[in-house]
């Protein structure tokens, strides 16, 4: 029992210095996009609305593993439709935390009255770039925050699947967007130029994906996925009310 | 654990928890202390009822913690200041407020790895080999569904026989002689 307990701490204590890790984590990563003077960087929004994008691309991403998943192990006991329909849930506030962001990032661009902001955001949206802006828009904005009030929508599994593909893409089409319609047409136009993926680009982007997924399935593979100690705990009959030990105890 | 002769202990076999800790609590007013309970999964009021309410993981995280925060302030004080003193644009070498986070930064590092090893060395993890191990019935229950109290024969109340007969009287499913 000591042994336990000892754990049972250490894992609450991890799990409580884990949580400040996810703000401090992309605050400082946006941190870092805001220091530069570039137009589409500099802007205080972004450690709000990076951490909320966080949790709404981390949410998508952790249903497009966990709905395969229950579904090829039999996990439906364990990952219940409620977990999935919650889940749905905080997309849906988290969405509409980031949707704030994209209208603040037009709405300063405008009401900073900055030339270079002005410009950088008409081009973002109409230049030769701006499909992917509408993509991003699209994935992230129209078709979740609409679909995701309906209850019905969120515990079809199906749909919740996809649903979480389109926010997965519309999340690396924000990032895309930031990095680099901000920085193809900079101050001066004798150094525009056009961004153009490589082949090592690429081949980064595949070796990430299939790096990520080969160590998923090896966790998956070689360890607890599902604790079993922390489900027994749920069953009826593991829990012991206060009132019954004490009156053991007489 | 040096290696000893003899009993190791009496284990108590229970089939559900609530049974556990009525004797654990009871056996703790009657004074036995060297004692603990083996449950499948944690059982908080079983670590109240063997009289284990603290332990020392917060202390160890939270002394890991402050000594990643002050060894890596140190560090940056250490680099900015004495080994590679950089003018950059006019500030005093000593700008505490840039070496907050990476200071935070390893204040959590700190604080997560004694949290993990801390626990571990306190448990004496990995371990090889415990007593307890001896007994068959264990081996098969304990990570799945029995419950056990074991009466170490370090206690100074042990004594076999009378000990035996005490773990009786709670009625459990089996009451084993555990040897080293």
């Amino acid at each position: 029992m000591r042994h336990w307990s000892r754990y049972e701490t250490a894992s609450l204590l991890l799990a409580g210095l884990a949580t400040p890790l996810v703000l401090s984590v992309h605050t400082v990563i946006s941190f870092d996009f805001a220091v530069a003077v570039l137009s589409g960087w500099h802007t205080t929004i972004f450690p709000p609305y990076f951490v909320a994008g966080a949790i709404y691309s981390g949410f998508a991403m952790v249903l497009t593993l966990a709905i395969p998943l229950r579904k090829f192990y039999h996990l439906e006991g364990l990952v219940t439709e409620r977990h999935i329909d919650n889940m749905g849930k905080v997309m849906l506030a988290t969405g509409f935390i980031v949707a704030y962001g994209y209208a603040m990032e037009v709405f300063m661009a405008w009401y900073s009255g900055s030339h270079w902001e002005a410009f950088m955001m008409w081009n973002r949206m109409f230049g030769p770039m701006g499909w992917a802006y509408w993509v991003l828009v699209t994935c992230n904005l129209a078709i979740p925050l609409t679909t995701l009030w309906s209850r019905k929508l969120r515990t079809s599994i199906p749909f919740m699947f996809f649903i979480s593909i389109v926010v997965n893409t519309g999340m690396w089409f924000e990032r895309f967007v930031i990095v680099v319609t901000s920085l193809y047409r900079d101050f001066l136009p004798s150094s525009w130029g056009t961004y153009r993926a490589t082949k090592w680009d690429y081949m980064t982007y595949v070796g990430t994906l299939g790096l990520f997924t080969a160590l998923f399935l090896l966790f998956v593979r070689f360890l607890p996925m599902i604790p079993m100690s922390e489900i027994r705990m749920m069953l009826p009959g593991a829990k012991i009310t206060p009132k019954k030990a004490a009156e053991a105890g007489d | 654990m040096a290696a000893r002769e003899g009993i190791y202990g009496l284990l108590a076999e229970f089939d559900t928890p609530g049974d556990l800790i009525r004797a654990a609590q009871q056996a703790r007013k009657d004074g036995w202390r060297r004692m603990d309970c083996y449950t499948p999964y944690p059982v908080e009021e079983a670590a109240e009822a063997i009289g284990f309410h603290r332990n020392k993981v917060p202390l160890i995280t939270l002394i890991g913690g402050l000594m990643g925060l002050v060894a890596m302030f140190l560090f940056q004080v250490w680099v900015s200041v004495w080994a590679y003193p950089l003018n950059i644009a006019g500030r005093p070498l000593y700008s505490w407020p840039a070496f907050i986070v990476p200071a935070y930064e390893w204040t959590i590092l700190f604080a997560g790895l004694s949290a993990a090893f801390g626990m571990l060395a306190l448990n004496g993890l990995p371990a090889l080999y415990h007593p307890l191990f001896n007994a068959p019935n264990f081996r098969d229950g304990a990570t799945t569904d029995k419950f056990f109290l074991c009466l170490e024969a370090l206690d100074p109340k042990f004594d076999l026989a009378e000990a035996k007969k005490y773990l009786q009287s709670f009625e459990p499913v089996s009451v084993v002689e555990v040897e080293y």
